[in-house]
């Protein structure tokens, strides 16, 4: 950082760690997903992990649990969970 | 010299370096000099009289600024910032309610680390609507991270307008820089003024060349991005850091002022102070009736002193501790308020400078000319007689006194 706050590097939004602003998560069942990929068209945070075309999971690290995926995912396989009640019982955030 | 009512008979071609000035127009005329790429302003008594003079040069093409008229202070400032952060010298000018719609600005000039000069005539705040001076605006803006320096007359208005623009420009200060004159009392009385040649004010200012700046295509970037709490320390400690470094090149820049001018000019002046019994701490023009004061009470055989200080913040705490060890009593003279606070803002910081410094001096804090009530000599005079007393009986309460 330079003074004053000023940034002169790019493409560094993935240094800031959006997952903390979560108050539900998503939660995918793998057995309804057809990998259409409109859930990664969809999220505005480039949250969406995906690996030869195909949906792998949630970048929890970033994902801010807008609920986008959950609303626009055609197979209905995303649900929003509440992020208090799975950190209680021990789930990972990432 | 000429006649009144005559034709000169021979005018000089050399330009005139001693000349009659108000303090208002003498921060005009050293604006002119200092040749600023964008001046945003929105006039507001009484430093109205700067605006509208250097307005004036601007449109008889004495000085190529780009002047912004704009519709408030608050875009007067938001002006500058956007000036200063392209890269460009940006200087504005108030007063007063002008000055505190502008604040929410100022913290976002220091945030930011842009050297932009405020040019500022002291004037009450409302309510009771008043004109006249009391340094409740500037020290309204006293935590905002931009530096101030307060001025006694004419002369010094002028040369802290001019070393404001290099002190703020400095790589280890990068701040805003507030100077002020008090409202009417400085800037409306013509004085004499002795001006620098305006190539030395070039010579002396340099160029500036901004590190980081918006229009700097080699090295772009963002300014002013949203940031995660973690990283408010990180942006917030090194301005204050910049701000103690302040006190050295306040310090120096004053030196070198001093071999240009003559004139040398220090984070405070004391004036017989050394040997003094009795001291008196104060901002600005009523330094000037203090040290008639002064001199008078020397007369009678009376050891009184005086210290002016010009740089307030940063504040010379070290300085102050030191040059008021050994006095039998100190008094702080306040020209505003901190309602509900156990003294006045002045006050506060010397007691903190002698507190860190472990110097135990007998202190009261005087509040005087506030809304511009005139302050006498026989006033003065009275604060020295009590502080005498305070001397000799330690009694020091009340701590807060009102002229």
């Amino acid at each position: 950082m330079l003074q004053g706050g000023a940034i002169q590097s790019q493409g560094n939004s993935v240094e800031r760690e959006t997952g903390g602003w979560r108050v539900q998560r998503p939660v995918v069942d793998m057995e309804k997903c057809t990998h259409c990929m409109i859930c990664w068209v969809f999220c505005p945070d480039g949250s969406i992990l995906v690996d030869e075309m195909r949906f792998t999971g949630f970048d929890l690290v970033h994902c801010k649990g807008c609920g986008i995926c959950a609303v626009e995912c055609p197979a209905k396989c995303i649900d929003m969970e509440g992020e208090a009640a799975l950190l209680e019982e021990g789930a990972i955030t990432s | 010299m000429t006649v009144a009512g005559r034709a000169p008979i021979r005018e000089s071609s050399e330009p005139k370096t001693s000349v009659g000035l108000s303090g208002g127009l003498a921060v005009a005329e050293a604006m002119r000099q200092t040749r600023p790429d964008v001046v945003a302003c929105y006039p507001i008594t009484p430093s109205t009289i700067i605006v509208e003079k250097f307005d004036e040069m601007v449109a008889d093409g004495k000085v190529a600024t780009e002047f912004v008229a704009v519709e408030s202070e608050h875009s007067a400032m938001s002006a500058c910032v956007g000036a200063a952060a392209a890269g460009a010298r940006a200087q504005t000018v108030s007063s007063s309610q002008g000055l505190a719609y502008m604040w929410e600005v100022l913290y976002s000039a220091a945030g930011l680390r842009l050297p932009i000069v405020i040019h500022c005539a002291n004037r009450t705040l409302s309510s009771p609507i008043n004109i006249h001076c009391d340094h409740s605006d500037t020290m309204g803006a006293r935590d905002s991270g931009c530096l101030q320096l307060f001025a006694e007359n004419a002369q010094e208005a002028y040369d802290n307008a001019l070393m404001a623009v290099r002190i703020a420009e400095h790589p280890d200060v990068l701040l805003p820089v507030m100077h002020t004159q008090d409202g009417y009392t400085v800037t409306h009385s013509v004085e004499r003024v002795d001006l620098v040649p305006d190539a030395a004010v070039t010579e002396f200012l340099g160029a500036y060349e901004p590190k980081v700046s918006l229009l700097n295509l080699e090295n772009p970037v963002s300014m002013g991005p949203v940031i995660s709490p973690h990283y408010g320390p990180d942006v917030k400690l090194p301005a204050v850091e910049a701000m103690l470094h302040a006190r050295d090149v306040i310090a120096s820049v004053g030196r070198e002022f001093g071999e240009l001018s003559g004139r040398h000019r220090g984070l405070t002046e004391p004036y017989r102070l050394d040997d003094a019994d009795v001291a008196m701490v104060l901002l600005g023009s009523t330094a000037g009736t203090a040290r008639v004061v002064v001199d008078g009470l020397r007369e009678e055989g009376i050891k009184a002193g005086l210290l002016k200080v010009r740089s307030f913040r940063p504040f010379p705490d070290e300085e102050i501790a030191g040059a008021l060890e050994g006095k039998s009593a100190v008094a702080v003279m306040d020209r505003s308020l901190s309602a509900g606070a156990g003294a006045n803002p002045l006050f506060e910081d010397v007691c903190v400078s002698m507190y860190s410094h472990a110097v135990n001096v007998p202190l009261v804090n005087y509040v005087y000319g506030l809304g511009g009530r005139d302050t006498f000599p026989g006033q003065l005079a009275g604060v020295f007689q009590e502080l005498l007393k305070i001397g000799r009986t330690g009694r020091r309460i009340p701590m807060v006194r009102y002229l």
